[in-house]
């Protein structure tokens, strides 16, 4: 009797990238569901314009290329780009900037650098910053919580909004961004910061209509981004991603914040309120866990995280945005090769 | 001997000092955010590119050796400081829009380049031709890279030509689209980066396309014929 011996590893878990992909995409259904229940149907609009706009994209450029676009369409990396964009960007922007932001991301951040593997930039946020830095009224149009809008819209209305710029009824963006009281709505962390700006206090900034409490958290805004937290721990329960990178920066944004909040406390926000505001939940879970523009090495994984974490927290409270996931995680992109190259690990056997 | 085409070759496009030297990026970057400010530091650089050239060949023959790159400098600081006043002189606001770059003229590599590998070693009227072509190679990309930017930044093309040209080139400006949300990466210094990027493959992917049709085709060495047939 004779016995086939196969080299190790014996119990390998299948998976091809083409799952992994789908399984970040799923991930992201309990975000979205909170998206859409309060900020209307313009979410699912971009959704839908962004992931027809990537796969155009990137059939055209497999095309130019002379390579199989089915081959590489099939592996859900570019609908994930475009829904990681999609979701980012206000609900009732005009259409061509989704289309432009995620052709860009498809076209330039990635199919320039190679495709999917050689990108150094993560796709979604290269998008992200182009469109902030080329159209930055557009990009700050969000609409107020719905049941706390005056003219709340539905699906027809976000249609023609996107489309036209205009509302079934007639209202334009400036109306459909009045909150009940009559105030134009910002989001949690324009409304801080513009209020900094004017001279207040960081607890006075909190006693804007957007807050619950003094505790930072806003009505509906912090509810996606738990929402997205509720679906990164899915990701970490099925280990597609590694704890490494979404704790670590998660850590980083609250030891600065900490440091931050400490030195001086009518300047910036405290722990609860940058985790809880803008992109840091999402972007710790769904952003920097990146397999191709993040470190690759353990170690590394961990300095490129917490230093995510500082960059968020300082250029937030120092810089000319309001946001700054998407900065952080592209400057810290550019040091992976170096993070890399001073964290590979020892070789077992091998003396350090 | 003057072979002007392979000058002209390669100073336009098989060796141009901006598509494929790369030399010359800061100004080259910096001022194109029009197609006009491109031309306006285009032509300056052209001029002063000349000049230093025939200069520079004029002297070659009495310059020591050890000490012609800072002789090549001078020269060169000369005929920069020339554009400078007269474009003070003429063109003020487009004085103004270029600002510091018409002093850093000065420090464009591509001129002490050409000064130090052609000019050192060639005689006046060749060195001149040199000049001139090379200038234009350079200029023409300014412009090209400017009408670009401006294209996609706010949709117009040489506007602001009256400040190069004079007051009857105001009509000169075309306006294509009206922007409501300019497209500000084309403006800012990140879509310059980018938009050199993209010429320069452009200029790959057309590069065996034009070789086959222009470049002038060496001239076919004749081996001796072989007598004796192989045994």
């Amino acid at each position: 009797m004779q016995f086939s011996l196969s080299s190790s590893p014996h119990n390998r878990v299948r998976r091809d990238t083409a799952s992994v992909m789908r399984a970040v995409c799923y991930a992201c259904i309990p975000g979205i569901m909170a998206q859409l229940w309060f900020f209307g149907w313009g979410v699912l609009i971009q959704l839908i314009l962004a992931i027809a706009t990537a796969v155009v994209t990137e059939a055209g450029i497999m095309k130019l290329r002379k390579r199989a676009a089915k081959h590489v369409l099939s592996d859900y990396s570019a609908v994930l780009t475009a829904l990681l964009l999609a979701v980012s960007i206000p609900p009732l922007a005009p259409w061509w900037l989704i289309v432009i932001g995620t052709f860009f991301s498809i076209a330039i951040v990635k199919q320039l650098y190679g495709g999917l593997g050689f990108n150094m930039f993560n796709p979604a946020m290269g998008g992200y910053v182009m469109l902030l830095i080329s159209f930055p009224l557009a990009m700050t149009m969000w609409v107020p919580v719905q049941n706390m809008a005056i003219y709340p819209y539905d699906f027809a209305d976000a249609l023609s909004v996107i489309f036209t710029g205009f509302s079934v009824s007639g209202y334009d963006m400036t109306q459909l961004r009045l909150g009940v009281d009559g105030v134009t709505q910002a989001t949690p962390l324009d409304a801080v910061r513009s209020s900094l700006l004017l001279g207040e206090t960081y607890s006075e900034a909190l006693q804007a209509s957007i807050f619950n409490s003094d505790s930072g958290f806003a009505y509906g805004w912090s509810w996606v981004a738990l929402a997205y937290l509720a679906g990164g721990l899915f990701l970490l329960w099925r280990k597609i991603i590694s704890w490494h990178m979404p704790l670590s920066m998660l850590a980083g944004v609250i030891v600065t914040a900490a440091i931050l909040n400490m030195l001086m406390p009518d300047a910036t926000g405290g722990i609860l309120f940058h985790l809880l505001s803008g992109a840091v939940l999402f972007g710790a879970f769904f952003i920097v866990t990146d397999p191709v523009s993040g470190s690759t090495t353990p170690k590394g994984r961990i300095i490129f995280g917490v230093l995510i974490g500082f960059w968020t927290v300082v250029i937030r409270t120092f810089g000319g945005y309001p946001d700054a996931v998407a900065f952080a995680v592209l400057l810290m992109n550019i040091a992976v090769p170096l993070i890399d190259y001073y964290t590979q690990p020892r070789t077992y056997g091998a003396r350090s | 001997m003057i072979d002007i085409k392979e000058l002209t070759w390669q100073g336009l496009w098989k060796n141009n000092p901006a598509l494929v030297q790369l030399l010359g990026l800061c100004p080259l970057l910096a001022v194109t955010s029009t197609a006009i400010n491109g031309l306006g530091l285009g032509l300056a650089t052209l001029f002063v590119l000349m000049g230093s050239n025939i200069t520079v060949s004029a002297v070659r023959h009495y310059v020591p050796n050890e000490i012609r790159i800072p002789i090549f400098v001078m020269v060169i600081a000369a005929f920069v400081t020339i554009i400078q006043l007269l474009m003070q002189a003429f063109t003020f606001e487009l004085y103004l829009a270029l600002g510091i770059f018409i002093p850093l003229i000065v420090t464009n590599c591509a001129i002490i380049g050409r000064a130090e590998a052609f000019a050192a070693k060639n005689d006046l009227l060749p060195s001149a031709y040199d000049g001139f072509i090379m200038g234009a190679g350079f200029a023409l990309v300014l412009v090209v890279l400017g009408g670009v930017r401006e294209l996609l930044g706010s949709g117009t093309l040489f506007s602001g030509a009256e400040l190069l040209l004079g007051a009857w080139a105001v009509d000169l400006k075309i306006t294509f689209f009206v922007p409501d949300n300019p497209f500000l990466l084309a403006i800012l210094p990140p879509g310059a980066f980018i938009g050199m990027g993209l010429l320069i493959a452009l200029k790959n992917i057309l590069d065996p396309r034009l070789e086959a049709k222009f470049a002038p085709k060496p001239e076919k060495i004749v081996e001796r014929a072989r007598v004796t047939a192989e045994s």
